[in-house]
């Protein structure tokens, strides 16, 4: 069973608000645990924020999900930007090329469950992450 | 279609003559659409304002509302759209006002006839939409004016800093975290920590829904700024989930002084003190 999704474009910094309040709402309506839910908010605020400062702008799509035992929550981040040239370097704790603290996306990783990337220099990246309820 | 000289002062004429039974109708009309929130005098008041704005335009010669002649109606139309705004109309029940007048100089048009009333009733209709779209116009820049100053009253009233006690400052920060806000923040709290000249600063993050790095480094750097003024900074409201959140985001506090309540942090703040006091006897 899979839900229909619901999408944000991503061009300013009003709407990472948007899609921290999108996940919070649909992370309650699956009945996320208080912690998982504050986990997959700050993820996707994380990476909404990367989209836009990175990815120069982009959508996010939120879909519910179901593997048959238990719920949980999909996120698509999709942009079209620069893409990202050397993967292991932009998982590296402390490293970035802007100027924030570089833990984003390696902490974007370790706050979800399931974690997937398709990049590529001058494609665009897009993030795919799932968190299950336990 | 643009009204010519003659047709303009053919209507200054009937707005003239006519005065008192267009701005009656005028009155009814817009009186039964904001179904009695303004004042039936009040509506009669600003119509024969206006009126009088209209007869003086055409008389003047204006074809368009732009001309020169139509300057001292532009401003009753502003005025007009600039108090509706403010008094919570919506802009249909703004712009009906102007839109009624021509139903009401369509009424007065119809008892003194003539031949070519059909033509100049529609010169003068583009006239007066014209007028209502300025109004309309004026009216959304009043309602953004009104939004943007709601949303710098919000940023000052979001971001208090409270004396807790003698030397103890406190910042509740509440909501999202933002990079204007953060920047109010710390100005406050540095101006603050001046003001009092108190040594420890609690800034209680109880009412932030989620840390993520960009609110996390704001806070640093607030810390870092405060520590090179010389007080002490403690991070209070560590929730349980925010805990494991930063854990898991890799997020480093260093040797910043974090505390789970505000209660905690001021314990803390005041055993601190305690322990100063003494080592100076």
């Amino acid at each position: 069973m899979n839900g229909q999704g619901e999408r944000i474009e991503v061009n300013s910094d009003q709407d990472v608000v948007r899609v921290r309040q999108l996940v919070r709402t649909v992370a309650v309506a699956v009945k996320l645990s208080l912690v998982d839910q504050t986990k997959l908010v700050t993820a996707a605020s994380e990476l909404a924020r990367n989209t836009l400062v990175y990815g120069g702008g982009g959508t996010v799509e939120v879909t519910k999900v179901d593997n048959g035992r238990k719920p949980g929550i999909r996120i698509v981040f999709a942009d079209q930007g620069p893409g990202i040239a050397d993967l292991d370097m932009a998982f590296t704790d402390g490293y970035t090329t802007g100027n924030g603290l570089g833990l984003g996306l390696s902490g974007a990783r370790r706050l979800v469950d399931e974690f997937d990337i398709v990049t590529a220099p001058g494609e665009g990246t897009s993030i795919t992450v799932t968190k299950w309820c336990r | 279609m643009a009204l010519t000289a003659e047709e303009a002062a053919r209507f200054a004429d009937l707005l003239e003559v006519n005065s008192d039974a267009l701005v009656a109708t005028w009155t009814d009309r817009v009186a039964t659409t904001l179904r009695g929130r303004l004042s039936h005098a009040e509506l009669q008041r600003q119509h024969s304002e206006l009126r009088k704005a209209f007869q003086q335009a055409l008389a003047g010669g204006a074809q368009t509302l732009a001309d020169e002649s139509a300057a001292e109606l532009r401003a009753q139309l502003s005025d007009l759209s600039s108090t509706r705004a403010r008094q919570g109309f919506s802009v249909t029940e703004t712009a009906v006002s102007v839109f009624a007048f021509k139903e009401a100089v369509l009424g007065v048009l119809d008892q003194s006839g003539g031949g070519d009333a059909l033509r100049d009733y529609v010169t003068l209709s583009a006239f007066v939409d014209e007028a209502a779209l300025f109004t309309s116009d004026s009216y959304v820049r009043v309602r953004e004016e009104l939004i943007a100053d709601q949303a710098e009253q919000l940023l000052e009233l979001s971001t208090p800093v409270v004396k807790l006690w003698e030397g103890v400052v406190a910042v509740p920060l509440v909501g999202t975290l933002d990079s204007a806000r953060a920047q109010v923040v710390m100005e406050r709290l540095l101006q603050t920590l001046v003001d009092t000249g108190s040594p420890y600063a609690i800034i209680d993050i109880t009412g932030v829904p989620a840390v993520d790095t960009q609110v996390a480094q704001h806070i640093l750097k607030t810390v870092v700024a405060a520590r090179l003024m010389g007080a002490d900074c403690i991070i209070s409201g560590i929730r349980p989930q925010i805990a494991q959140t930063i854990v898991a985001l890799g997020i480093e506090f260093g040797d910043i002084a974090t505390k789970a309540s505000l209660a905690d942090a001021l314990r803390y703040v005041l055993g601190k003190a305690g322990q100063a006091k003494r080592l100076e006897r």
